[in-house]
């Protein structure tokens, strides 16, 4: 649905994005990690046909968004990053300038106005002006009026900044229920958001594509070592010996005490041997008490600072 | 063309929901308004002393003394005022951002310079209304040509439209509203005094200069004479701007 080749933008002499090159299939929600100022608006803009690449190509549902970005924004419902709204309008107003200037039919503009702001939870303000309202509110009238004329393509650049917890549990099912029929792209600093609706994440630094998967094989392929996480009462210099000891184990961290005498500690142990079963025999063994014991998965969190830091150094 | 409606409708309710439109009004009605009175009483003193003057009776009619220069001094009103109207139509969106959804949306360049073109057309048409009534009145007390009225008219209209479009072009190039209408008024301000020119110069670039002023075209229309070359023109004129800020639209669009 949405193919990226080599796309490169300048912004004068310098580089925002470097060369990207991605696919996204039809249904797909596609996630876009990175740190600020990684190059995710600038791409989402040039998908969007706001502005050119310099290098590359990029097309959408089939058509180029250089060369026929009519046809292009006819079937892209956008959200921008900031939700640049008329201010001097109000939320239903605003919808029906935005249904009738997609070609939404007439007879059918009220209907589709009603079902958006009732998916997007905004009926309550209909008839409020746009400059009126809380950032929340604006954010959610940006996804309604990228929904409006129900389009092939999303591309939202960080739809759920600035909204109430609940707000997002709601956003991010609306956006997983709109799934399956549409292709998303979506944006977003919150790893868990992405891991949890998209079904693939790509991840870029500085311009720069670092990894594309899904959240899953992300998580299994930057895995380097498993890591246990252990609670036990004992003397922390003779346990820190003794569990190094253990043949597998790489290395061993102590956190902050729990209660009196008792200590929470990392062990991290390479991949191939599984060290559980050595590390409760020896606390045992030693007379310690174990009083907490589980694996830690890495999470994509933990992924993303690790390919980010890498990146740098 | 249906979207250049949706665009003129909400740019529209734009102009009349803030302040502006109405500000820009008033302060338009009670300027005019002003010189339209002192016109009409200089005119009343100077019947009032050619009663015993036959030499200064023979130049004095209502048409030439009254109608011609309060249409006339509008041209002038509507040089310092458009500037304030133009200035928004681009600025305020690309300063609010709202300028990066417009060009998202499934239209042409030509359907939103339109359509901003149409409201803001419609909203100086609005703004000369008041001034019918001073006309209005000249009529139910005497009675002037209609001809010279019907034509000044015509004259400050196109001017108007001639104006937007500089207005226009300015307003795509900056999202500082302020200096668009500097921009604005300079170029107008050039555009009507270019003539001046004229007497300094040779002979081909001293008919340049008039032919491309903006005044000396208006000058036949209050006369009252309507010839096919000044309307010509102005509609060249506001055409050509309007095809420089869908130049400038697109250069967004220019790889870079
Ligand atoms: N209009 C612009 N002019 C010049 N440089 C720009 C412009 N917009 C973005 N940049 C630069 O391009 C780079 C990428 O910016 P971009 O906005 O795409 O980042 P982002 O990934 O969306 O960041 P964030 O998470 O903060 O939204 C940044 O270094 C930024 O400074
Ligand atoms: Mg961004």
């Amino acid at each position: 649905m949405i193919q990226v080749e080599n796309l490169t933008k300048y912004y004068g002499q310098t580089p925002a994005i470097k060369g990207l090159t991605f696919t996204v299939q039809k249904g797909e929600i596609l996630g876009f990690l990175g740190p600020n100022g990684a190059g995710k608006t600038t791409t989402m803009r040039i998908l969007s046909c706001f502005m050119p690449a310099s290098k590359g190509k990029a097309t959408v549902a089939g058509f180029d968004v250089f060369e026929d970005s009519l046809e292009v924004r006819k079937r892209v419902g956008y959200q921008p990053e900031n939700v640049p709204l008329y201010n001097d309008m109000s939320t239903s107003a605003y919808l029906s300038f935005v249904a009738e200037i997609k070609g939404v039919h007439r007879k059918e503009r009220k209907r589709n106005i009603e079902k958006v702001m009732d998916e997007c939870g905004i009926t309550d303000v209909s008839h409020k002006l746009i400059g009126k309202l809380s950032k929340g509110y604006r954010q959610r009238i940006g996804i309604a009026q990228a929904l409006i004329n129900d389009p092939d393509v999303l591309i939202l650049d960080e739809p759920t900044i600035g909204l109430d917890p609940g707000q997002i549990r709601e956003i991010r099912g609306l956006i997983k229920n709109l799934a399956g029929r549409r292709t998303i792209i979506l944006s977003t600093h919150i790893l868990p958001e992405a891991s949890m609706i998209c079904q693939r994440v790509i991840i870029i630094n500085e311009g720069k594509l670092i990894a594309v998967d899904t959240p899953d094989n992300l998580v299994t392929s930057f895995q380097t070592d498993s890591r246990v996480l252990l609670e036990i009462e004992g003397p922390p210099e003779d346990i820190m010996k003794e569990l190094k000891g253990i043949d597998g184990v790489v290395n061993i961290e102590k956190k902050d005490p729990i209660s009196e005498g008792a200590f929470t500690y990392f062990v991290d142990s390479t991949l191939a041997r599984d060290v559980r079963k050595d590390l409760f025999i020896t606390i045992s063994k030693n007379g310690w008490i174990l009083t907490q014991m589980h694996t830690i998965d890495m999470s994509l969190e933990d992924i993303f600072l690790k390919l980010v830091t890498e990146e740098k150094a | 063309m249906k979207n250049t409606y949706a665009i003129l409708k909400r740019e529209l309710k734009s102009y009349f929901t803030s302040p502006i439109a109405y500000i820009v009004i008033f302060v338009f009605s009670i300027i005019s308004g002003y010189f339209f009175s002192s016109i009409f009483a200089f005119f009343g003193i100077m019947c009032v002393r050619s009663i015993n003057n036959t030499y200064l009776q023979t130049g004095l009619n209502i048409t030439d003394g009254v109608v011609t220069p309060t249409i006339s001094t509008l041209s002038i009103l509507v040089l310092f005022i458009m500037p304030f109207l133009t200035m928004r139509l681009f600025s305020e969106e690309k300063k609010s951002g709202s300028f990066e959804l417009l060009l998202t949306f499934p239209l042409r360049d030509t359907e939103i310079i339109l359509g901003k073109f149409g409201a803001c057309f419609i909203t100086f048409i609005v703004m000369l209304i008041p001034t019918f009534f001073y006309q209005a009145i000249i009529f139910s007390l005497s009675e002037p040509e209609l001809g010279p009225v019907i034509s000044g008219y015509l004259g400050v209209i196109l001017l108007g439209a001639s104006f937007i479009s500089v207005g226009i072009l300015a307003s795509t190039l900056t999202e500082n509203q302020i200096i668009a209408a500097v921009v604005t008024f300079g170029v107008l301000l050039l555009f009507w005094i270019i003539q001046w020119g004229a007497d300094f110069t040779g002979p081909i670039i001293a008919e340049i200069l008039i032919q491309i002023s903006i005044l000396e075209h208006y000058q036949e229309f209050a006369k009252g004479v309507i010839n096919t070359h000044d309307i010509l023109f102005y509609l060249l004129f506001s055409f050509f701007f309007l095809f420089l800020t869908k130049r400038s639209l697109e250069s967004n669009k220019w790889r870079s």
